[in-house]
């Protein structure tokens, strides 16, 4: 069957079985809107929750990240940083959060500091965190339909955001729980049959994870060959070259552990399992769920750059004839992610890592994924499978983020300090309408995404590494913790984050305010902006116990509360809130 | 916090306290800092340091959290049991 057809097949049958789960999961109260009534099993919400965190850029670009702009090793911070997070999450969050039984994270802020400004602080670091990451996500559907599909991006974005539309205004946490098992599914399948089918290529294991350690056709270890090749076209090698110094390093994956942790979006999923056990239970399996495909991107990164150098260049010495190129290459320099100029006019391509000999001008980065099955020959319904996988990946982002900013709206602003008489119905019809205009607003941004799109993940997780993970672990492992040590080190956590970004990459990004320039003599010790969110945790947490010091302790009922949150035993339901 | 609860959050405070040592040691140190060190020993075709950074750490982590997760089940119900009293 012709591939165009294929994928319209696969694609229309993935949501297809979104819109029947929406239909079937409506929300008929606020709890389950909220909180899916908070009897998931902790088995199903791991897998809502490796969805839920696993966004178009998980699916489509960590692999191209970890090979081609970290250079192999370099990548390892994605790697560690976005699993090594759930750690954190499951011994100093999650557990406590669910005891403490709020709907939102704003709400367990607001409650634990006694403070309406605390809790705006709180939803106001949750809207700028999730805003950011939303624009990707839906830039990544749109990209999505529009490479596999062949609609344009507006097309393939409006198709989207209706089909998101329609599972997150009917069923809220509900629908978008069912729908994620469903689509974390699709997506971990279509991930990894392409990397198995690789791995059996090139090395004939099985199993990606230990194909990448594994021995090629003619004995070699695949790693060895892969330093080999990169090597000797210049680059550094694959297995030992580092993102910047060993401290940057360090501090990117710190960075990225603690955003993890503290990133709403995640957190609230654990507010929909029964008890404080599922909690921690749920945690693991949800990194169970995330490790399947974070221990085979590395392989799918080794492996299919071998397989792009090789067919570049065969032998040493012996380039690919541009005329005699596969059809993928073909098919991919029309969606401009491959781009080649004959600079010495020979008719081959040359590749290397010398900018000034280099004909490959445009290699990107999502192209190892994206093209994967084609390099490696794969049957045409694998390719189906990775639009349907990536679109899923996108989808279940997108919709539980949104659902963190709705609730922030429908729960903390209105519910919980402007409108706090409404009934529960209002508030529910309330929710739905705050998810419309949010999907509406993030449409919006995915059509004209404003320049500073690009460093959004900078931002995201800088954002809630240096405010919102503090104030949260301290109000729970700090009992003399109070309204005025949680804002200020909110505040300048925040403040000293947005303050580096800001300098090196532009004021709100636009090009030309950045007055200390992108460059790594400006940063302070060798700090990239985006490892920096560790830094200003650090600050957060300084300022916050000093300003506590000088400052009267909480109230009574404040510390009953924390009491209460770390104690064995039921965890409280919302409703009774 | 009455004396049962106290026992039960100090136990729980030095089980988490231990376990992220090792949750800082394997990746960050063996990881990343000591990385070169590491990769003169060989695991197949992997360089251990390498292997450690983009795969091992990752199964550490899924095992922390399942041991923190079954000791505290313990505590929770000896705790429990003991609040019925």
């Amino acid at each position: 069957m012709e591939l165009q057809t294929l994928t319209y097949i696969v694609v229309g049958f993935t949501f297809a079985l979104y819109i029947g789960i929406a239909v079937w999961a409506r929300a008929g109260s606020t709890k389950e809107f909220y909180v899916a009534g908070g009897g998931i099993h902790p088995i199903a919400n791991g897998m809502a929750t490796g969805a839920d965190w696993m966004s178009a850029a998980s699916f489509i670009s960590m692999a191209g990240l970890i090979g081609f702009s970290y250079q192999g090793y370099g990548g390892s911070v994605f790697l560690l940083g976005w699993t090594g997070g759930y750690v954190l999450l499951a011994m100093l969050l999650a557990p406590y959060l669910r005891k403490g039984g709020k709907f939102t994270v704003p709400e367990f802020i607001g409650d634990r500091y006694y403070s309406k400004t605390a809790r705006i602080v709180a939803v106001v670091c949750l809207i700028i965190a999730s805003i950011t990451y939303v624009i990707g996500q839906m830039k990544g559907i749109g990209v999505a339909f529009s490479r596999f599909l062949e609609t344009s991006y507006e097309i393939g974005l409006t198709a989207g955001m209706v089909i998101v539309f329609i599972y997150a205004v009917l069923g809220g946490m509900k629908g978008i729980t069912y729908t994620q098992i469903a689509q974390y599914v699709v997506l971990i399948f279509a991930y990894t049959i392409p990397a198995i089918f690789i791995s059996m290529n090139l090395t004939g294991n099985p199993i990606p994870q230990l194909g990448l350690g594994g021995t090629l056709a003619d004995g070699t270890y695949l790693l060895d060959k892969l330093d080999q090749v990169v090597t000797e076209l210049g680059f550094s090698e694959y297995t030992t070259s580092t993102r910047g110094t060993t401290l940057n390093m360090f501090m990117y994956t710190l960075s990225l552990m603690i955003g993890t942790a503290g990133l709403p979006h995640v957190i609230m999923r654990f507010f929909t399992v029964p008890t404080v056990k599922d909690a921690r239970r749920s945690a693991g399996w949800a990194l169970i769920f995330i490790a399947i495909l974070y221990t085979t991107a590395p392989a799918v990164a080794g492996m299919a750059r071998l397989n792009l150098m090789n067919t570049l260049e065969p032998a040493p010495g012996e380039h690919l004839v541009y005329d005699e190129r596969p059809q993928w290459f073909k098919n991919w320099e029309v969606t401009g992610l491959l781009e080649f100029e004959d600079k010495n006019s020979d008719g081959k391509i040359q590749y290397s890592a010398n900018k000034d000999t280099n004909e490959m001008v445009k290699i990107d980065n999502d192209i190892l994924v994206l093209a994967n099955p084609e390099i490696a020959q794969l049957p045409n319904w694998v390719i189906a499978l990775v639009a349907a996988g990536g679109l899923a990946a996108a989808l279940s982002t997108a919709a539980g983020l949104l659902l963190a900013i709705a609730s922030a709206i429908s729960h903390d602003l209105m519910k919980g300090i402007f409108t706090p008489n409404i009934s529960e119905r209002k508030e529910l019809n309330a929710s739905r309408i705050a998810m419309a205009a949010t999907i509406g607003l993030a449409g919006y941004l995915g059509f004209n995404p404003p320049d500073f799109a690009a460093g959004t993940v900078a931002l995201a997780f800088g954002l809630a590494a240096s405010s919102l993970f503090p104030a949260l672990m301290l109000g729970i492992f700090y009992k003399r913790m109070n309204t005025a040590g949680a804002v200020a080190g909110m505040l300048s956590g925040i403040g000293v984050t947005l303050f580096y970004v800001f300098q090196h990459k532009g004021i709100m990004f636009v090009k030309g305010t950045e007055y200390l320039g992108d460059m790594s003599p400006n940063w302070f010790m060798g700090i990239e902006p985006n490892a920096f969110g560790a830094v200003g945790a650090l600050v957060n947490l300084i300022v916050a116990l000093i300003v506590c010091k000088v400052t009267p302790p909480p109230p009574k009922e404040v510390l009953e509360f924390v009491d209460f949150i770390r104690s064995p035993g039921a965890a409280a339901t919302a409703s009774e809130h | 916090m009455n004396e049962n609860e106290e026992a039960y959050w100090n136990a729980n405070v030095s089980l988490i306290l231990k376990l992220l040592a090792v949750w800082f040691v394997v990746p960050f140190l063996g990881g990343i800092v000591f990385v070169d060190v590491l990769n003169l020993i060989h695991l197949g075709g992997y360089k251990l340091g390498f292997w450690i950074a983009q795969q091992g750490s990752i199964y550490l982590f899924v095992v922390l959290i399942f041991i923190y997760t079954k000791k505290m089940s313990d505590l929770d119900d000896r705790f429990e049991s003991e609040g019925d009293k």
